[in-house]
């Protein structure tokens, strides 16, 4: 009987990470469900309007497949539409994109193992993912931001492919409101983070930083400058209150 | 190849490369004290700037439409509420009502 009980004990020690790795990862799924619903909703409008810049039905699902990179995506097609260069498109893309790599930067001590596995699991940054997946003191969730994006990843191929073969059916996107979806979705996050002024502060002038950008800048640029307003944290009362966070 | 197949294996090239880059440069190591602090201020920076990009921006163009108004009823609900499907819910249906009126 104690030799039983020591045995399940040394079972439980082993089973215990990759129990609560398989916890975090599920946690994330269920998290990531309404941003996979939503992910489905805004990509169903990409297949539908990848075919009016000229993409095959198969090069906008699979654009989708192997990008995966929601707003990229949507200014690569634009720019493609209307004539410009696919260099122009590629290159307007990777700015949208460039908030990645700050928010990549920012998750990178938490992801362990080498460079290679490090480069792939970076794959799963999306916004709402990284978003969630933060834990306010400078670290990240990485199996919560796993599970998060891989449902996201689902809804957003399962829309493209939905929007590329019988998206005429379903009418235009926009009449149901869905662009207001993902601000949305982002304000819902936002509300959470802004737990003491100094937060406030930096969320305000990331704001105005952006806002001001938008006129004068490409697009991408607004959201990559605004992670400047983060430097605030290099003030020595910022870096104890985000240690001093459980 | 034609225009379409270079924009997606560019876009699928760069986008690799800019989420790995990161994680390969800085992946398994000690936070310094700056880092941390810096780190956690990202998320209200940059969820405040993709909000007013995509609500109050089209383009290189600042305007207000049915969708900023959309935004700003769910903000109110996830700020009195704290529900977030609810702040999404009624975001879209304020745009969609907004918009068929």
């Amino acid at each position: 009987m104690a030799a039983r009980s020591v045995r399940c004990k040394a079972a439980a020690v082993t089973l215990a990470e990759p129990v609560d790795r398989r916890t975090r990862l599920l946690e994330g799924v269920r998290a990531g469900v309404p941003f996979g619903i939503a992910a489905c909703f805004v990509s169903l409008s990409f297949g539908v309007l990848a075919q009016d810049a000229g993409f095959s039905p198969t090069a906008a699902i699979v654009m989708s497949v192997i990008v995966f990179a929601g707003s990229a995506q949507f200014a690569a097609i634009a720019i493609v539409g209307s004539g410009g260069a696919a260099l122009a498109a590629v290159g307007a893309a990777a700015l949208i994109n460039s908030r990645f790599l700050v928010m990549g930067i920012a998750l990178a001590p938490s992801l362990p193992g080498g460079r290679l596995r490090r480069a792939l699991q970076g794959q799963a940054i999306v916004d709402a993912s990284w978003a969630l997946a933060s834990r306010g003191d400078g670290t990240f969730d990485r199996w919560l931001l796993f599970g998060s994006t891989a449902v996201q990843y689902v809804g957003w191929v399962a829309g493209t492919v939905a929007g590329a073969l019988g998206g005429e059916a379903l009418g235009d996107p926009a009449r149901l409101g869905l662009d207001a979806v993902f601000p949305a979705f982002f304000v819902g996050l936002l509300v959470s983070e802004l737990r003491d002024w100094r937060s406030r502060g930096v969320a305000a002038l990331g704001g105005l930083i952006a806002l001001a950008l938008v006129p004068i800048s490409p697009p991408g640029v607004p959201v990559l400058a605004a992670s400047v307003a983060a430097l605030v944290g290099l003030t020595r009362s910022a870096r104890t209150a985000a240690r001093a966070r459980p | 190849m034609s225009t379409a197949a270079v924009v997606i294996a560019g876009c699928a090239v760069t986008t690799f490369a800019i989420k790995a880059a990161g994680p390969v440069a800085l992946g398994g190591r000690e936070l310094p004290d700056w880092f941390t602090g810096v780190v956690a201020l990202l998320a209200p920076a940059l969820l405040t700037a993709l909000v007013v990009t995509h609500a109050l921006a089209e383009g290189q163009h600042l305007r207000v439409g049915a969708d900023t108004a959309g935004v700003l009823a769910g903000g109110l609900v996830v700020w009195r509420t704290g529900s977030i499907i609810g702040c999404v819910l009624v975001a879209a249906a304020v745009t969609a009502g907004l918009r068929a009126a």
